[in-house]
């Protein structure tokens, strides 16, 4: 019990952190550059959802991500939509995309399936880099609204726009926090560990991954739409493969899988990037062999390798007790602790 | 006739790995499919739980024909099964393996796991209370917290037992359950398996370990090349000269 506690006073204290560092920094751009960190985040919330509990590597996340920053920005600059409409358009657009895509898909499996994404994601940044009269091409579109108003409070201020994306985060990290503790997080695990087991358990494959695979892309087209409002201009390249393996790096370096990871993850890897930003490109020459080193070492990432070693430790130092350590669900008469192997 | 097979064939190729199989599964037996290596059992197990549509022929459950259902709502109708290779989730517990077992007996969604619905709460209580007393029913109380991959081969037959039987089948089929095992563990095995019975599920299972299925079985049906050579009680299969000659190789049983 005392370990759940423990749990729980970590995730108070993160989020109480998030909350004081405005506060904390006068430093506008540190702002700036956190609130571009939460925006990413809620992409590699999603990418893990499929890719981490499912099994179901996505290389279309940019694309996805494209889709939602692009629907919010043609609905608020052209058709002239009321900010949050266009929002949850943009939202119901991701996800009614990611429907028809997912139906197809789908049908794929393990790198069939990640090559066969790879080329939708490249499809989908190609119609928004050519269809000119609709995204305006490589011009980009330009003028796109900051949130609009929510009652009284205004989100036109740095300030105000962090707080947004922190609540659009916590959420995020709430509805994947439940769905993971919940029969249907079982159920994608099941089928990431072996879908011919969850075939034959009576698990109904393709209707549980099109409903992850669907729930994952309204993740990246929210993250796309908040980006959207926070930068206020899009281009093409934001679709680009190349953000789809920017979040993959984030989960792979947080833990893919686990479900602090991204956080992690995207917060390292974007601190990293500014502090080594005298380096330019070289930096590449860093992030690649320790990014090759960590996938080989520590598949699950930082936390996976902290929660493993964890792991190990709390059956050495007590043997007995992690025999019967999954009886303590909290209603047990077994007065053991249960090592908590959550990440 | 509770679950029979009229006919049934598979090609793969030019290679017919079943072929034309008539056979009768007897409710709330224990009943033993035998053969050579090759001979097509595993096939036969892929193509009554739907894994494979055969060429040609029937599956009948329940009076229903179950030849072109997909394998998980032949799953739902209780029809479970375990793999030859034991085809768990390695990195979690035991009780997490099989407490998703019993998940096709519940309606929650994803709806229901993110606004935590009452009906979500009642489910999980009601699957996490299937795999406790299916993993009582196993024997592996002692070992429910530990991961998978930790666990001794007789253990983890054990927990793909408990798996099977956490959907709430009608009938099992058990693919080489006491393979790589050693014999007081087979002893142990082939008790679960008479109380599996018991419980009145009907057993259906591949073997290699004839001592074990003379033992337990109450009818043995005899594969060859695909073909079934022989079926009957383990004494008219032990005095089968057919059988003795294909599979025995004319010695004594061993």
């Amino acid at each position: 019990m005392a370990k759940i506690l423990k749990q729980r006073n970590i995730i108070s204290l993160l989020i109480l952190i998030a909350i004081v560092f405005p506060f904390l920094t006068k430093n506008e751009y540190f702002i700036h550059v956190m609130t571009l960190s939460f925006i990413w985040m809620i992409g590699v919330y999603g990418l893990n959802l499929l890719a981490g509990y499912t099994g179901y590597l996505s290389l279309a996340h940019a694309g996805f991500f494209a889709i939602g920053a692009y629907s919010l920005g043609i609905l608020t600059v052209k058709a002239e939509m009321n900010f949050w409409l266009a929002f949850l358009l943009s939202l119901l657009i991701t996800g009614i995309l990611g429907f028809l895509i997912g139906l197809i898909a789908l049908r794929t499996k393990e790198h069939f399936f990640a090559i066969y994404t790879l080329c939708v994601g490249y499809i989908i940044y190609l119609v928004i880099d050519k269809w000119d009269s609709l995204t305006e091409g490589v011009r980009g579109l330009i003028g796109i609204p900051a949130p609009g108003k929510a009652g009284p409070i205004n989100f036109e201020e740095p300030l105000s726009q962090y707080y947004l994306v922190l609540f659009f985060l916590l959420v995020t990290v709430l509805i994947v926090y439940r769905i993971i503790h919940s029969l249907s997080g079982r159920t994608y695990i099941a089928i990431r560990n072996s879908e011919d087991l969850a075939l034959t358990i009576g698990i109904s494959t393709m209707k549980n991954k099109l409903s992850v695979f669907v729930l994952s892309t309204i993740f990246a087209g929210l993250s796309g739409a908040l980006y959207a409002s926070f930068i206020r201009f899009i281009g093409p390249d934001i679709g680009q493969i190349s953000v789809t393996f920017d979040l993959l790096t984030y989960l792979l370096v947080g833990g893919i899988g686990t479900l602090s990871g991204p956080i992690v993850g995207t917060v390292l890897i974007v601190w990293l990037s500014q502090e080594l930003q005298f380096l330019q490109d070289y930096r590449m020459l860093i992030f690649g062999p320790v990014l090759t080193l960590l996938v080989i070492f520590y598949p699950r990432g930082i936390v996976g390798a902290l929660t493993g070693w964890k792991h190990k430790r709390d059956e050495k130092r007590k043997p007995q007790a992690a025999r019967a350590s999954s009886m303590a669900f909290g209603k047990s008469q077994v007065t053991v602790d249960k090592p908590v192997k959550e990440g | 006739m509770f679950l029979e097979t009229k006919g049934l064939t598979k090609r793969f190729g030019g290679n017919t790995a079943v072929n034309n199989v008539d056979f009768t599964v007897e409710q709330g037996k224990i009943n033993a499919i035998i053969g050579p290596n090759g001979a097509g059992k595993s096939t036969f197990f892929n193509l009554i739980s739907g894994f494979h549509p055969p060429t040609s022929g029937q599956v009948i459950f329940k009076g229903q024909d179950v030849t072109k259902m997909p394998a998980n709502k032949i799953a739902e109708l209780g029809v479970a099964r375990t793999f030859q290779t034991t085809n768990l989730f390695e990195q979690s517990t035991v009780l997490d393996n099989v407490i998703v077992g019993h998940r096709l007996r519940t309606k929650s969604t994803l709806f229901d796991a993110i606004f935590r619905t009452g009906r979500l709460k009642t489910e999980e209580a009601i699957c996490r209370e299937k795999a406790m007393e299916v993993i009582e029913f196993t024997g592996l109380m002692h070992v429910m917290g530990k991961q998978v991959g930790s666990l001794s081969q007789e253990e983890k037959k054990r927990t793909a037992f408990a798996l099977a039987l956490a959907t709430d089948p009608e009938i099992v089929f058990l693919d080489e359950p006491a393979a790589g095992i050693n014999p007081d563990e087979t002893e142990g095995l082939a008790e679960l398996i008479k109380q599996i019975a018991k419980k009145g599920i009907t057993v259906c299972l591949i073997e290699h370990k004839m001592k074990m299925i003379m033992k337990l079985a109450d009818k043995i049906m005899v594969l060859n090349y695909g073909e079934k050579i022989a079926e009957g009680t383990p004494e008219q299969i032990q005095n089968n000269p057919t059988v003795i000659k294909a599979y025995l190789g004319g010695s004594a049983i061993a």
